[in-house]
């Protein structure tokens, strides 16, 4: 680990340039997202100045680039729709102090259980969504709005050929807003959907009564949206964790992302998480300390204050496009390969994780039944157990545990011989069933007239079985 | 004399590679290097297609043994260089730092069209290396 000096000021140039960048590529995203959620652009924009400063502090991986997004974007729709942004921004606070809790309690070392064919459902099923969020903005309106988001993503997947220093997208919406501005084409814009802000955020309370009617409201929201937001932020973290080749503090990074949801929901902002997209550009350019964090979330708030009357300029669909284009690299387009040469059982929980979210357009469950999917099929997988007998000798084969006891007291159904060994050399009693198996095959048989003896069970199951029995 | 060869895991670097070991034979005295660089532009990708670090540190492994192994069986000692960031420039970046006499590469053998989306790592790399390179079809 770092010394504190060495995480904020060991890299400050390139951390202060990359800061820049990234600045400049979470405004387009946090515009949408607010528009996904059906909240004023103000309240994506102060989330994400107020989430990268925070978590410029309080983060675990130093470099990680935080703020609104699209994850948690598309779990707060429903209860903007039905409630309002007073109990949007008292989940997030609720997040907050539920991630922080889940921070403290180890919840980063949970991650090893989530099967990559769960993450691969997650990206990809959020990577539709996004896509699908962007469609009103293009449908129902006349030819000049497609040719504006055509031309944007020619633009986006263009420019970095020739040109990397600033990100694509925003290059794509600088040069399509001149055209849009000065071919005076009409088109909907950013300021025909919200109303930019021209001021720092400050400190309030929700405007909500503190009861449990409230709670019941917004628990279930907070819920998802800390599962989805450490889910996307761990991964995110080590991403960045390979990238950069230097290990992080998880955990410690989970209760960063909780301090940051909490303050940020009294700021007005909505609740978000770690960016994989902006985290990478901020490696890529150069940033690998706190700074560029924190200099990412000013140089946004810098710019919005500054530049809020050209924003409300950017035409609907440019920023359609430009989001067409974050889905599709959102998506993870070696799921088709992985879906030919993975397990079939890997499949179908990468695929059945996918279904469930877009059929419940929520994140969290999806990864939730994805998870206990696939540890019920690890548990078939690995409770297959043969016996297989030679001349008295019973050969098991497979570890011994609740879920393979039926299939071990089957084998032993119609034994001939006299006097039969089963053999253990290739198996391990794992726990009290087992045992009890063992047992009770012992029992039977011998009640039957078969001497029955043990042999080849390693020292961990010989110490479970003289323990038990 | 230094000789270093780029590799990705493809048939064209084992190709490379093996080019570079007949020249390394002849040369009693060379060093041979391999270079892998893992592109931070599919790290996301990679991550999400292997379950855990240890199974992505071991589908690298994979992607450089072939060659590794090549080397053994004409019993040369060969470097291997494991390098993170953008391919091109990391190349450029790693071979002309240690100061390399001669670098060896596949070609992707991209088409017209690709070469325009994904632009050729071999052409970059060989306008801005100060070695002579060899690629190898």
């Amino acid at each position: 680990m770092h010394t504190i000096k060495q995480q904020w000021f060991g890299n400050v140039r390139a951390d202060l340039l990359a800061g820049v960048v990234v600045g400049l590529a979470l405004i387009p995203e946090a515009l949408a997202f607010a528009f996904i959620v059906g909240v004023d652009p103000r309240v994506a924009l102060y989330a994400s100045f107020a989430i990268a400063v925070i978590t410029s502090f309080v983060g675990g991986r130093p470099g990680l680039i935080s703020a609104a997004t699209g994850a948690m974007a598309l779990i707060l729709v429903n209860l903007m729709a039905d409630h309002g942004l007073q109990y949007v921004l008292a989940a997030t606070v609720l997040t907050g102090i539920i991630q922080f809790i889940l921070g403290g309690l180890g919840v980063a070392n949970l991650m090893r259980f989530i099967p990559n064919s769960v993450m691969l459902g997650f990206v990809n099923a959020l990577g539709i969504m996004i896509f699908i969020t962007q469609l009103p903005y293009l449908r129902g309106h006349d030819a000049m709005t497609y040719v504006f988001a055509i031309a944007t993503l020619v633009l986006v997947y263009a420019v970095p050929r020739f040109f990397t220093a600033i990100p694509a997208p925003l290059i794509a919406i600088v040069v399509m807003t001149g055209i849009a501005l000065i071919s005076g084409v009409s088109l909907q814009t950013i300021g025909d959907l919200g109303k930019m802000p021209n001021s720092l955020p400050t400190f309030f309370l929700p405007d909500i009564p503190l009861n449990l009617e409230t709670l019941k409201i917004i628990f279930p929201y907070s819920l998802a949206l800390s599962i989805v937001g450490l889910l996307e932020s761990l991964l995110t973290s080590q991403v960045l964790d390979d990238m950069t080749d230097t290990p992080s503090d998880k955990n410690r990074e989970a209760r960063g992302q909780g301090i940051a949801n909490f303050f940020t929901g009294f700021f007005g902002g909505m609740a978000g998480c770690a960016l994989i997209g902006q985290s990478m550009i901020n490696i890529k350019s150069g940033g690998r300390g706190r700074l560029s964090t924190f200099t990412a979330g000013v140089f946004l708030m810098f710019l919005i204050i500054v530049l809020g009357d050209v924003v409300v300029k950017i035409p609907m669909p440019v920023l359609a496009g430009v989001m067409i284009m974050v889905a599709m690299t959102t998506f993870n387009w070696g799921s088709f390969k992985f879906l030919k040469q993975a397990p079939k059982t890997e499949s179908i929980v990468m695929l059945i994780t996918v279904a469930i979210i877009l059929y419940t357009h929520n994140l969290a469950i999806g990864v939730v039944v994805g998870v206990i999917l696939s540890s019920l099929f690890f548990v078939a997988n690995i409770s297959r157990v043969t016996v297989t007998s030679d001349s008295g000798i019973y050969k098991v084969k497979g570890p011994l545990f609740f879920a393979s006891t039926t299939k071990f007291i089957q084998s032993f159904q119609a034994v001939k011989e006299k006097e039969i060994i089963i053999d253990f050399e290739d198996s391990q009693l794992w726990d009290e069933s087992s045992v009890g198996a063992v047992a009770k095959v012992k029992q039977k048989l011998e009640e039957e007239g078969v001497a029955v003896s043990i042999r080849g069970l390693n020292s961990s199951s010989e110490q479970l079985y003289e323990k038990l029995l | 004399m230094k000789i270093a060869v780029a590799i990705d895991g493809s048939e064209n670097a084992l190709r490379a590679a093996t080019h570079a070991i007949t020249l390394a034979k002849h040369f009693p005295e060379a060093h041979l290097e391999f270079i892998y660089v893992a592109d931070y532009d599919k790290a996301k990708d990679e991550r999400l297609l292997s379950q855990n670090e240890e199974s992505l540190l071991l589908k690298r492994r994979q992607k450089v043994e072939p060659v590794l192994e090549l080397a053994q069986t004409a019993g040369l000692q060969a470097k291997m260089t494991l390098l993170k960031g953008n391919p091109s420039q990391e190349i450029i970046k790693y071979v002309n730092a240690q100061a390399m006499d001669q670098l060896i590469m596949g070609s992707r053998g991209l088409n017209t069209f690709q070469e325009m989306m994904l632009g050729s790592v071999s052409h970059k790399v060989m306008k801005h290396v100060d070695c002579p390179v060899t690629i190898v079809k």
